[in-house]
């Protein structure tokens, strides 16, 4: 790899050891002769296997369980329900102070999306577990559900989620997460042409090669070892400890070997149950996802819909940007209300805009519960921001290239929430892209830099 | 559940197990034999992750039954370094950066040794389509093919 040197040449370190050196990964020798233990590769004496019973409904009521056939069901050693779960109400970003918490481990009461856990079933073999699972009686009372969100938002539509009260989340700052900068309404005024389009994307399956899934061995003391391949070993540690509550002290995770995650392995959704299931019975217990689980189950990339409206110069400059966000999470919070506040935050793009009016909104429907993947939040709105930008540049006859240059932020330049730039290189990053594409843009551009006092 | 034995060479050593009828060789491998190499990422036949040489062939762990497997010589991913000295295959697999999280990589590595046991100078076409019933979800193909086309290099010159 070619280091370009002549960038910011003044500030740069090239003293550096490890940085910009080509080093082995440590873990690659495990890979490639295939010592790398994976969760699913811990096999203990007496291992139970755990199924769920799944919700068949996108909404409903539960009247009644009935495990006893299951119970029965040769192979079974227990069958759990919600009862059974010591703090059943849990959210994962409580550990941060953000609530109310609103997602149970197993279904009380109500489900509110298709695939949603209801009864666990733990089994000498995988096959008793599957068999006995589909033993598990559920009367269910079928409620209308949402999977739109600009339904979800419309007065009188089906509330999914009582513990929030209404289908979006409620910030600080109310029902959706703002940001204004100067005087957006006059920026359009003045602006030479005004663009707004709204773009929407679908949910997004991570479909790791190897699936969901723990393996936890009881230990003496009443200590438990869970071998996960959680991509989030405190925020499971501790979201655990607060479902069994049990202390931190007692539960003893391994980890960190991830078969693929992408942000899918995130959410705290294995571990409490298959930990319970070991304290209760006192056996090992495997609770690993099918593909087929993997890929209905698992949280996907929230479906988004971004509204932008920018007004535009001749010249090229952007003078006003109005930005609204939608971040379907589903039936439950998991990392969606985070989601939708980092697009507010991303919105204004890396561009210096005058005047800057977003509203994001987390929104409640019947669907998935969606979580992290990849930068949740503002992946979907780069493609939408960056199209825009396209349509812009197209708009007043200009190149999309030529069009970023001049918009884009620099040192010293005040972004739309407050904060002064520091450190950018997009300018240098695109004279780059610019030649390794062989898309040329004018002499001019080329001699801009990023420093403020630059060309 | 019925027992049946089973007898095969695995990596050279004399296996014998009494096993439910009816288990997947990926399980039999995994939990009775332990050697857990071949991993399991869908059980279902599409992803190649637990992908063996059975007799030469390349076959799908998951979807073979163990006791179909009597008196037959099976390799794994396991057995492929030999007295602590890594096969060609694997070495490229480190070199080219051809393993990113690891599970997908011994499944590859099976296909890509059958490949270039049959075809020893495969071209760039011959690795994808033996490559094609494996699944990556983090490295990406480009790095693998470029791990085979290497490996197939280096034995090439070996031998010359
Ligand atoms: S586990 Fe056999 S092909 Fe996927
Ligand atoms: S390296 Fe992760 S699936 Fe291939």
């Amino acid at each position: 790899m070619e280091l370009r040197k002549n960038y910011f040449a003044d500030v740069r370190k090239d003293g550096l050891h490890e940085i910009g050196q080509p080093r082995p990964r440590s873990d690659s020798p495990g890979h490639v002769t295939g010592k790398t233990a994976f969760f699913a590769d811990r096999n203990f004496p007496g291992m139970l296997h755990l199924k769920m019973v799944r919700s068949p409904h996108h909404h409903a009521r539960i009247r009644s369980i009935d495990t006893s056939e299951a119970e029965k069901h040769p192979g079974v050693v227990k069958v759990l329900t919600a009862k059974d779960v010591p703090h059943n109400l849990y959210t994962i970003l409580i550990l941060i102070q953000i609530g109310p918490e609103d997602e149970t481990v197993l279904a009380d009461g109500k489900v509110r999306w298709r695939g949603e856990a209801v009864v666990a079933v733990l089994a000498e073999t995988e096959r008793a577990a599957q068999e006995a699972a589909a033993k598990v009686k559920v009367d269910y009372e079928v409620l209308p559900a949402v999977f739109d969100m600009e339904e979800a938002l419309k007065p009188g539509a089906p509330i999914v989620n009582e513990y929030h009260g209404q289908n979006y989340y409620l910030y600080d700052s109310g029902a959706c997460r703002k940001v204004r900068f100067g005087d957006v309404e006059a920026g359009f005024a003045q602006a030479d042409h005004v663009l707004e389009q709204s773009y929407q994307s679908s949910p997004i399956e991570h479909a790791p090669t190897e699936t969901t899934g723990c393996v936890v061995a009881p230990e003496g003391n009443d200590r438990f070892t869970c071998h996960t391949n959680t991509q989030a070993m405190f925020f499971t540690l501790d979201n655990t400890s607060i479902i069994l509550q049990m202390p931190g002290s007692k539960l003893h995770f391994v980890g960190g070997t991830v078969g693929g995650g992408f942000g899918g392995k995130v959410d705290v959704i294995v571990e409490p149950i298959a930990i319970l299931g070991a304290k209760l019975t006192g056996r090992p217990v495997c609770f690993v996802y099918s593909r087929e689980e993997e890929m209905q189950i698992s949280s996907p990339r929230a479906a988004e819909k971004v509204v932008i409206k920018d007004g535009i110069m001749m010249d090229g400059r952007i003078v006003a940007r109005k930005v609204t966000g939608y971040t379907d999470a589903g039936a439950y919070s998991r990392h969606s209300p985070y989601g939708a506040q980092k697009g507010a935050g991303h919105y204004p793009g890396p561009y210096t805009i005058p005047n800057v009016w977003i509203d994001t909104y987390c929104v409640y429907t019947n669907r998935t519960p969606s979580s992290a993947m990849r930068g949740f939040g503002v992946t979907i709105g780069d493609f939408a921001l960056e199209v825009q930008m396209d349509k812009l540049a197209r708009l007043i006859g200009m190149d999309p290239l030529e069009f970023r240059f001049i918009n884009a932020y620099r040192d010293g330049d005040m972004k739309a929430h407050r904060q002064p730039t520091e450190g950018a290189a997009l300018i240098e990053c695109m004279q780059e892209a610019s030649r390794a594409a062989n898309w040329p843009v004018a002499e001019k551009y080329m001699a801009m830099s990023s420093y403020k006092n630059g060309a | 559940m019925a027992k049946v034995p089973v007898q095969f060479t695995l990596n050279g050593s004399e296996k014998a197990e009494f096993i439910d009828s009816g288990t997947t060789l990926l399980n039999a491998l995994r939990d009775k034999i332990g050697d857990t190499s071949p991993k399991g990422g869908c059980h279902q036949g599409t992803c190649g992750a637990c992908s063996v040489i059975i007799d030469g062939e390349l076959r799908l762990s998951c979807l073979t039954l163990a006791e179909t497997c009597n008196g037959a010589m099976i390799t794994t991913t396991s057995g492929l370094a030999e007295g602590g000295v890594l096969h060609p295959l694997q070495r490229a697999f480190l070199d080219t950066f051809a393993t990113q999280c690891g599970f997908c990589t011994p499944g590859m590595i099976m296909a890509a040794k059958v490949l270039l046991d049959h075809t020893p100078n495969p071209s760039r076409e011959d690795v994808v389509e033996a490559l094609s019933g494996n699944i990556c979800r983090c490295t990406g193909y480009e790095p693998i093919i470029q791990a085979v086309l290497a490996a197939a290099r280096a034995n090439s010159q070996n031998a010359a």
